[in-house]
């Protein structure tokens, strides 16, 4: 029987054991200092400067960089985390092509950005590095607030209540805090255990308990929190995953993006984790991409991406889609799964119909394709599960699926406030996801304190 | 062709390039490395009195750098050559005797004494060196001592030790001279005065190139303490072109040959000192920061430059930018240029805005129908050149001229065909004394 790469069906091993440590290692290595330097070099302190303007969290990105190049990297990472306290991870997995680097000048003028994330990664990794506190607490302001959710939204939100004064509690449905950053990120942006040490560091701050196992609708509902806390934030994230609705979607063999990156992040060791020779993945967005590149590295033979519409309408960006063709993963752009076959119980392949646009509508062309497939990983999206909130009485308004709020993350219910996936308003990126955390803190500051006074 | 074979006063060599007297000069080794390379010349590092001086253990030299490390101002505590006069004698005249088309004039400094350099003197003819420099520049340690630039800040001195060269020697004499001074035409007219072939110029500027803020000590730092050094580099070019072009425009001075020196690292630097009214050029620093091949860049770019412009020899260049400097007081204040900025090759970085809103006169945009856009406000502009300075794009931002006629929009009177300058202006208090 045929071994490593080439043995038929989802099994571990696959490839010699130091294969593993390269393939997720730093996708981006850290600046040294010199680097740094040079890069920071770089930054023409524009006016106005379109970077900040682009950044959800509006981190003064020339001033950081202007830091930097001048020996200062614990002021540039204060600057930094005056705006976004989870400015480390987002140096990690922010798409910054499509964010800062995007639009700063240099990309315009020589197709050359600014490397803001990794110049933002080094001044925070200075200031975490020394596990320097920037913030220290307002005097004791007497207000319990419940966070449920240490994502990043909650965390964002936590940090700044409790630099107010204010005492939280976060509750989080997993083992460990840290949302999507510990468990839905891949492995190659966010290695070595950064995503805990963030938690740590933003803990750090104090006043803040974070309370994990305990799962909103089934722990705890909605109407406890009110009456107990003086406030709730809800930063739960999106529980459900969209189904494809497709026959032969329940066989063994077909899981979802969302859990197989869960469980990888959580692997202790990567080279038992079982992974298809042949992997296909129907999707479009960065979930897609990050299980399929990470299939590829487990070593999988063949990784397809399949996705219903073409290339400029995929979630993910042109840098994620070039990374994944890097690592050998094909995208196929204009198909739709008809249904996934089986052989003996098994995953066998997917059976794909060409689509096109008709009048404006996605169609199937009638004229179908093979791809053979012993691993079917689902990532067409997720969606907000309103019956653990709702479930307990007291509802919430929704918008879109979504718990709906206005512009300060205020949901139609007295005293609590909402923020991160779970809302309407996002883009579903983590560096969102803090700006709203950050800004519903400052708004549940604002109603418990007379404007800002406690 | 064009032919960059040079004659500076009388001494022959195949291109206008010559090492300073400095480090890279010290001995035959270097020099023969230079030779090879292609310099056209070397002045030999200072030669003194027995016994040598001596030198720190170091550092001798300090620096100030951009982002990567490149190297844009230079400093050194070095003295004089610390080998035994007869040892450098005996390299200059071997290498002279092998080197014979390359110029090799040798540096001196000995005591202000006449006797001191006449019996110097005589040592360096018999090493058949093409000529001598008189080394009135040297700003630490031999200053100190009476000599460097404690004599070349001292216009009588100057003039007293040039002419005590001159008679006592066949060979031409050239006068280094320290920009430590207020005024260079002084002791350029004092060399001239005592009878100099030409003076070279500048030698290094009185500096610090930093301090070491964990101990507060200026660097370069020897055992905790600092010292000012000789700067030099790419940052002094500036400084030793205006100079350079005092001394070629100043009646007194006029025509007297000049050796160019200060921070010349390319051909375009060497060019731009010879149209100022440089003769040839002496090259340190940039030697010793990237070593003795880039005498061959200088080589090729001056001659493929003067090629393509028709420049056939280096009196074809040589001071043809010395008319065009003049006082502040000749400018024409009728000429009237505004800011354009090029919308094409505009990246929208706002420097140009944020440096006229907050230091100038509020001429440039930030939004227009609020859309982000850079654009020069006439009205307003003065045409200072600010942002054509700040801008980080090439050839965006130009300061173009009105032509006569036209509406200046800021001062709502057309561009007159007259040059009028401060001379004749209404709001010139001499003027008016003298028109009344």
């Amino acid at each position: 029987m045929a071994e490593g790469q080439f043995r038929s069906g989802i099994a571990g091993a696959r490839l010699p054991l130091e294969r593993y440590t390269d393939n997720f290692a730093d996708l981006h290595p850290a600046l040294d200092q010199h680097e740094a330097l040079v890069e920071a070099d770089r930054c023409y302190f524009c006016y106005d400067a379109p970077c900040m303007q682009a950044c959800p969290t509006e981190i003064d990105i020339p001033m950081f960089i202007r830091q930097i190049a001048t020996g200062n990297p614990l002021g540039s990472a204060r600057t930094i985390f005056d705006q976004n306290i989870l400015g480390g991870m987002c140096a990690r997995v922010c798409p910054t092509e499509t964010l800062c680097e995007e639009v700063c000048v240099r990309e315009i003028a020589e197709g050359k950005p600014v490397q803001i994330g990794r110049l933002q990664r080094y001044a925070t990794d200075v200031a975490m590095r020394q596990d320097k506190q920037f913030y220290q607490r307002a005097a004791p302001t007497g207000r319990r607030i419940a966070v449920v959710g240490a994502g990043p939204a909650g965390l964002a939100c936590a940090h700044r209540l409790a630099m107010h004064g204010h005492e939280v509690t976060i509750l989080d449905a997993r083992e460990k805090p840290g949302g999507l950053n510990e468990y839905g990120i891949a492995a190659y942006k966010t290695p070595g255990g950064f995503a805990q040490e963030e938690v740590d560091y933003i803990t750090g701050i104090g006043g803040i308990a974070i309370e994990n196992g305990k799962a909103l609708g089934r722990d705890f509902t909605l109407a406890d929190l009110t009456g107990r806390y003086d406030a709730v934030f809800l930063g739960m994230g999106l529980a459900g995953v969209n189904g494809l609705a497709t026959e032969g979607e329940e066989l063994s063999g077909v899981d979802n993006a969302v859990d197989f990156i869960a469980v990888l992040r959580q692997a202790e060791d990567l080279s038992q984790l079982p992974i298809g020779r042949r992997v296909v993945v129907i999707g479009g967005g960065m979930t897609a991409i990050d299980a399929a590149i990470q299939a590829r590295l487990l070593g999988a033979e063949e990784v397809t991406i399949c996705y219903r519409r073409g290339k400029e309408h995929m979630n993910a960006s042109e840098w994620e889609q070039d990374l994944a063709a890097s690592k050998g993963v094909v995208i196929r752009h204009w198909v739709r799964p008809l249904r996934i076959v089986e052989q003996g119980g098994k995953v066998a392949g997917v059976e794909l119909e060409y689509t096109t646009l008709r009048d404006g509508r996605l169609a199937g062309t009638g004229e179908s394709l093979w791809i053979d497939a012993d691993q079917v990983f689902k990532a067409i999206g997720q969606s907000f599960d309103p019956l653990p909130l709702n479930g307990g009485g007291s509802s919430l308004e929704l918008e879109n699926g979504r718990i709906r709020v206005d512009a300060e993350g205020r949901t139609s219910s007295a005293m609590v406030w909402a923020g991160g996936d779970c809302t309407g308003s996002g883009e579903d990126l983590t560096v969102t996801a803090v700006a709203q955390g950050r800004d519903a803190a400052e708004s549940i500051h604002r109603a418990l304190t007379a404007n800002g006074r406690a | 062709m064009a032919d960059i074979t040079s004659n500076f006063v009388g001494i022959k060599s195949p291109n206008p390039f010559w090492l300073a007297s400095a480090p890279p000069t010290d001995k035959e080794y270097n020099v023969v490395r230079a030779f090879r390379e292609g310099w056209g010349g070397v002045v030999w590092k200072t030669l003194g009195e027995d016994p040598p001086v001596v030198n720190v253990n170091g550092p001798r030299y300090g620096a100030i750098w951009g982002a990567d490390r490149r190297v844009l101002g230079f400093n050194n505590i070095e003295l004089i050559t610390d080998r035994e006069l007869q040892t450098n004698l005996r390299e200059i005249k071997k290498v002279k005797k092998e080197w014979p088309d390359r110029a090799m004039v040798v540096s001196l400094m000995v005591p202000c004494e006449e006797e001191n350099w006449k019996s110097i003197l005589k040592l360096v003819e018999e090493t058949d060196a093409d000529g001598i420099e008189l080394n009135f520049g040297c700003p630490h340690g031999m200053s100190e001592r009476g000599m460097g630039s404690a004599v070349g800040q001292v216009p009588e001195y100057i003039e007293m030790v040039a002419r005590w060269c001159k008679q006592n020697t066949r060979m031409p004499v050239i006068v280094k001279l320290t920009p430590n001074i207020t005024d260079i035409r002084y002791p350029a007219r004092a060399a001239r005065r005592g009878g100099a072939d030409a003076v070279s110029l500048i030698n290094t500027i009185n500096s610090i190139t930093g301090v070491d803020l964990d101990n507060f000590a200026p660097q370069p730092t020897v055992d905790g303490k600092g010292t000012h050094g000789g700067y030099c580099g790419p940052a002094v070019k500036p400084i030793a072109m205006n100079m350079v072009a005092e001394i070629a425009r100043d009646p007194e001075t006029r025509g007297m040959p000049i050796s160019g020196i200060g921070g010349i690292t390319t051909w375009r630097d060497a060019a731009e000192f010879m149209a100022l009214g440089a003769g040839n050029v002496q090259v340190c620093t940039a030697a010793m920061v990237y070593g003795f091949k880039i005498v061959r860049e200088m080589i090729d770019g001056l001659s493929d430059w003067m090629d393509e412009k028709g420049h056939r020899t280096l009196d074809d260049v040589v001071a043809r930018a010395v008319p065009n400097v003049t006082d502040w007081q000749y400018l024409n204040l009728n000429y009237i240029a505004k800011a354009r900025i090029d919308q094409d090759l505009c990246i929208k970085c706002g420097r140009c805005h944020i440096a006229c809103e907050d230091t100038s006169h509020q001429a440039i945009t930030s939004m227009v129908d609020g859309v982000r856009h850079f654009e020069v406000i006439d009205a307003e502009c003065v045409g200072c050149n600010l942002c054509v300075n700040v801008c980080p794009v090439e050839n965006c931002i130009t300061l173009e001229p009105l032509a006569v006629g036209e509406l200046d929009k800021r001062t709502g009177r057309t561009v007159s065909p007259e040059y009028a300058n401060w001379t004749t202006h209404p709001n010139n208090p001499a003027a008016r004394i003298a028109a009344e």
